[in-house]
């Protein structure tokens, strides 16, 4: 394979990768301790030499300065949100105001360990009564549960909701129905939650194939898990007749809400007949990507499956003095614990003081330019020198965010959809998200959001026209792209077949 | 008010021209009018920036947190110190704004990371695979519980009461819907009843599951655990506190397949609850079965040692119905808090800290154990906790103690009927010698005034 040469290296690609195990020396160390102040037991007395560590486990022998160092360098390998454009379809990646961070961190809320009792929580306790009342207007559902941790957590939580509901009326059901279109949470939480995944197909304007579904919705079927708009970017018109035929067969029907941030205030879950939502709060509700997490998963849910929520719950009982809020576990249909304490309060803090940012006339702003925005990028990638090559599965507007195949540019230039997010690296921004859904070919899904200037995507349509033209006469380029980032294309085929996924020690 | 947006009345007008369509609304016409929302939300209206911060402190200021008392509460999440270095890094941009690392050119920060803390959780617990992180310690342990089914497929999970309530709950709420149960073992003198384990485990046992140290604070003896579990052929299965790690032998050297645990106390905040990060380390044998992201080793095309995300078949984006987990946004960023601050604690740091914590403990226990109407409820090991028994109402005592200024620990009656009027205490490095004479001071005083005023009344507790 030819390679381009004519790329000199940067200081970055020069520098070689070092652990933070690789860095430091042997009694080198940052932390300093208080003292053993209180008299000395012996060591023995406390813990019997059974229990004790034989070896000291080997962590790192390193300054506060080396690690700041190490850690700073180690950020400047990574690309941002805050440093450009990131339109990674299905991840709402808005900005993350940085007031969150100051709110946050304040200590009544940061530094309040939850099992501090309700009557000293009552600041926390109300903030997520708070929370769920405003997330119960959004979808358009009565009942909320903040617990889940992240989507696929409240995607569990909504299938264990469905199983308790249909138990709960002598009518186990094995099936489970997921567009080929939905991600790949939803069928995998299907089979964790001990369902068997049917999926249904999509029809040519990209909802779902009514057929298919009347075909497949029978008595077994517990739930059908879908989108709306779906991961194309489109809103299924069809979506009342689909909830209808679905709950004619007495199964319940369930909104994955990645793509909420399309509909705030314009049309509500609810309303269109589902009976579990999950909120991703990482996407809609601003809480930072960090990465790959902290996240969270509301759920909310209609009368006939409230008695199921999850344990804890809020509630809130109004007095003379005001309205008091507790915690309580008494509800003896839930279907139970999903994980420890109350949540990711911490995410609440910042989805709350979005909204009361926002408000409801601000949530639905937001939701109205994040779908103008991204026509607007995809009626300008449609014009000539994009056009040809990015084609346009399906007609009509989009809403939050579109595909294009690169199936004509694969084709006709020669160069993969992977071939042009690689290259991308090279111009700064993150690549759209790829292969993604599935069944459109070389597919790129592409969500810009609402908080980019116009003029932010008319340079990332001025790039993707130059990596085109680029690519008509110089395949190559694109095909052994980046060129500039820390590290260029990495083998993760050996990757996988000979797993090294830690430091070895070798050298001691 | 502000919605992050920047769109100009010129912008709008020249983007719908673009576009060809006269209105937004023009835009939204795929939703049919029975499904659109008539009336606005009913949500307040926006408030500009200073006002929020205002209202979000008049919130913060309505609870009670760990600087406005000497706090000795713990039961899963404790009030240890977190270094200033941890949030000067993970608030850089670079390590808080991007997602999954799902292009590796661009995200070799965030991968090295999570290839440094694998090490780091790999050390601590003595087992050589760890993944990227889960979202929390309970949820983490019906994880683990799930990689067991699918090991050998078996239904019941022998669960020991030390193992902290909400993972004991977790489990049997998810195992439910695969068909699993759980079924658990007492305590005996504070630590899991060996004799009861034995007689519970048995061919249809998936899994067996302890904590380490356990719920009440005693230090398990997870040899002898995992020597019955594996004797019926099941996974044994370990919580552990990674902050214990450097005193406490690591549980992979004690024959448990699978570790897990609770990450807050490795630089993470209390955040009443959240987020905190769950860890989880298997044996080789169980690579396959891992649930969540794992950051692995390679190289570039031209030789440059690098980091991916890897053995993504496990994972729900490529197996999808067939994924051993559906965890896909897990809790990257605290665990990068928890890799800082295993760094700064250092090599020598950790087990000086399990030092300082079992002298401390120690002494607390003692001087408490001395107070009229206070005895131990068990006389295990314990590294930074234990539990005591009143003679008076657990939640009486507490609220009495708060008043004064101190949160004497956990109420053990809710969660553990059994130990009515149990009090779990927990010392922290924050917790100086003259805090825990505090502690013992304003404690002895609270429950002598409660049997007090009972004897005066003549009445029985
Ligand atoms: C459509 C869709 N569903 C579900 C999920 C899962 O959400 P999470 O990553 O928060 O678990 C995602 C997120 O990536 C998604 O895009």
């Amino acid at each position: 394979m030819s390679t381009r040469t004519d790329f000199a290296q940067t200081a970055q690609q020069r520098e070689a990768a070092v652990t933070i195990f690789e860095r430091g020396a042997p009694g080198r160390r940052a932390s300093m301790l208080p003292e053993i102040d209180v008299p000395l037991q012996a060591a023995e007395a406390l813990l019997p030499a059974r229990f004790r560590r034989q070896e000291i486990p080997r962590l790192p022998e390193v300054s506060e300065p080396e690690i700041v160092r190490h850690y700073v360098r180690l950020s400047k390998r990574n690309f941002d949100l805050d440093s450009g454009f990131y339109p990674l379809g299905s991840c709402t990646m808005k900005h993350n105001p940085k007031m969150h961070e100051r709110v946050a961190a304040m200590p009544g809320h940061s530094r309040l360990h939850p099992f501090q009792r309700p009557e000293r929580a009552q600041g926390a306790l109300e903030l997520m009564w708070g929370l769920q009342e405003a997330l119960s207007e959004v979808a358009g559902l009565p009942h909320v549960s903040l617990q889940p941790s992240a989507g696929s957590h409240g995607e569990l939580a909504g299938v264990l909701l469905t199983r308790a509901y249909h138990e709960a009326r002598g009518d186990a059901r094995e099936i489970i129905l997921t567009p080929d279109t939905a991600h790949g949470t939803n069928p995998a939480t299907v089979t964790m939650a001990g369902y068997r995944v049917v999926g249904v197909g999509t029809n040519p304007d990209g909802g779902v194939d009514l057929d298919d579904l009347r075909s497949k919705a029978t008595d077994r079927v517990a739930c059908l898990m879908l989108t709306n708009p779906n991961t194309l970017g489109i809103f299924d018109p069809n979506i009342t007749e689909i909830a209808k035929i679905v709950h004619d067969v007495g199964a319940t029907l369930y909104y994955d809400g990645a793509n909420l941030n399309a509909i705030m205030g314009i049309s509500r879950p609810g309303d269109m007949g589902f009976d579990i939502v999950h909120f991703n709060l990482h996407k809609s509700f601003t809480q930072p990507h960090g990465g790959g997490g902290p996240g969270s998963g509301p759920i909310a849910v209609s009368d006939r499956i409230a008695p199921y929520l999850p344990v804890p719950l809020v509630t809130r009982t109004d007095t003379a003095d005001g309205p008091v809020f507790d915690l309580t576990d008494d509800a003896p249909q839930s279907i139970g614990r999903l994980r420890g304490f109350q949540g990711n309060y911490g995410v609440f803090v910042r989805a709350y003081a979005y909204i009361c940012s926002l408000g409801g006339e601000g949530l639905r702003r937001a939701s109205e330019i994040a779908v103008l925005n991204a026509n607007y990028l995809r009626a300008r990638m449609r014009e000539k020198g994009i056009g040809e090559y990015l084609s346009s599965p399906y007609e009509g507007s989009c809403m939050h965010e579109f595909v294009l195949s690169g199936g004509p540019m694969k084709r006709d230039l020669g160069i993969r959809t992977l071939d042009l997010a690689k290259r991308m690296l090279d111009f700064g921004v993150h690549p759209p998200t790829v292969y993604f859904p599935q069944l459109v070919e070389e597919c790129l899904l592409i969500e810009p959001t609402e908080t980019e200037t116009r003029e932010t995507l008319d340079a990332f349509v001025e790039i993707v026209a130059e990596i085109l033209a680029e690519a008509a006469t110089s395949p190559e380029i694109a095909q052994n792209a980046p060129y500039t980032t820390p590290v260029r294309r990495l083998d993760e085929a050996t990757a996988a077949r000979t797993p090294v996924l830690r430091q070895s020690f070798d050298r001691e | 008010m502000s919605e992050y947006t920047s769109l100009t009345p010129e912008d709008l007008a020249e983007m719908l021209a673009t576009i060809g369509v006269a209105s937004i609304d023009e835009l939204l016409g795929a939703i049919p009018d029975d499904v659109r929302l008539q009336v606005p939300l009913n949500i307040p209206a926006g408030r500009p920036e200073q006002e929020v911060v205002a209202h979000l402190r008049q919130l913060a200021e309505r609870n009670t947190s760990a600087d406005d008392e000497i706090t000795f509460l713990g039961g899963g999440m404790y009030d240890h110190y977190s270094p200033a270095l941890i949030e000067s890094i993970i608030l850089r941009s670079e390590f808080l704004t991007p997602y999954t690392p799902y292009q590796p050119e661009i995200s070799q920060g965030g991968l090295q990371a999570m290839f440094e803390y694998q090490t780091a959780i790999s050390e601590l617990t003595g087992l050589p695979i760890s993944n990227a992180s889960l979202y929390e310690g309970p949820s983490a342990v019906a994880s683990a519980a799930y990689m067991s089914k699918l090991a050998n497929d078996r239904p019941e999970f022998v669960v020991s009461r030390g193992l902290h309530p909400h993972a004991r709950q977790t489990l049997a709420t998810v195992a439910h819907g695969w068909g699993g149960r759980v079924v658990e073992v007492d305590l005996v003198n504070g630590v899991t009843d060996l004799t009861q384990l034995a007689d519970l485990v048995g061919p249809n046992t998936c899994a067996v599951i302890v904590q380490q140290p356990n719920f009440l604070g005693a230090v398990e003896d997870l040899s002898a655990i995992a020597e019955i579990a594996h004797a019926a052929g099941a996974v044994p299965i370990c919580s552990a506190d990674p902050l214990t790690l450097g005193v406490l032998e690591a549980p992979g050297n004690q024959g448990i397949e699978i570790c897990v645990g609770e990450g807050q106390t490795l630089g993470n905040r209390l955040d009443f609850g959240g987020p905190s990060f769950g860890f989880l380390a298997a044996s080789a044998e169980h690579m396959r079965r891992m649930p969540g992201r794992i950051a692995g080793q390679t190289a570039d095309v031209d030789g440059r040692r690098g980091f991916v995300l890897t053995l993504q078949t496990r994972e729900q984006h490529i197996r999808r119905e067939k994924a051993t987990s559906n965890i896909c946004t897990a809790q990257a960023l605290n665990a990068l808090a928890g890799v800082i601050y295993l760094a700064w604690l250092g090599r020598q740091g950790l087990p000086e800290l399990g030092e300082l914590l079992l002298q401390r403990t120690a002494y607390a226990r003692t001087q408490l154990a001395a107070l009229d109407g206070v005895e131990l409820l068990h006389d295990q090991p314990v590294v930074r906790e234990f539990a005591v028994r009143l003679d008076a109402p657990a939640d009486r005592v507490i609220a009495a103690c708060q008043d004064r200024g101190v949160n004497p620990g956990l109420a053990l009656g809710h969660e553990y009927p059994e130990y009515e009027n149990g009090l779990l205490v927990a010392i922290t490095e924050q917790r100086s010698r003259s805090d825990i004479d505090t502690l013992v001071r304003v404690l002895g005083e609270v429950v002598a005034e409660i049997i007090g005023s009972r004897t005066a009344a003549g009445v029985a507790g």
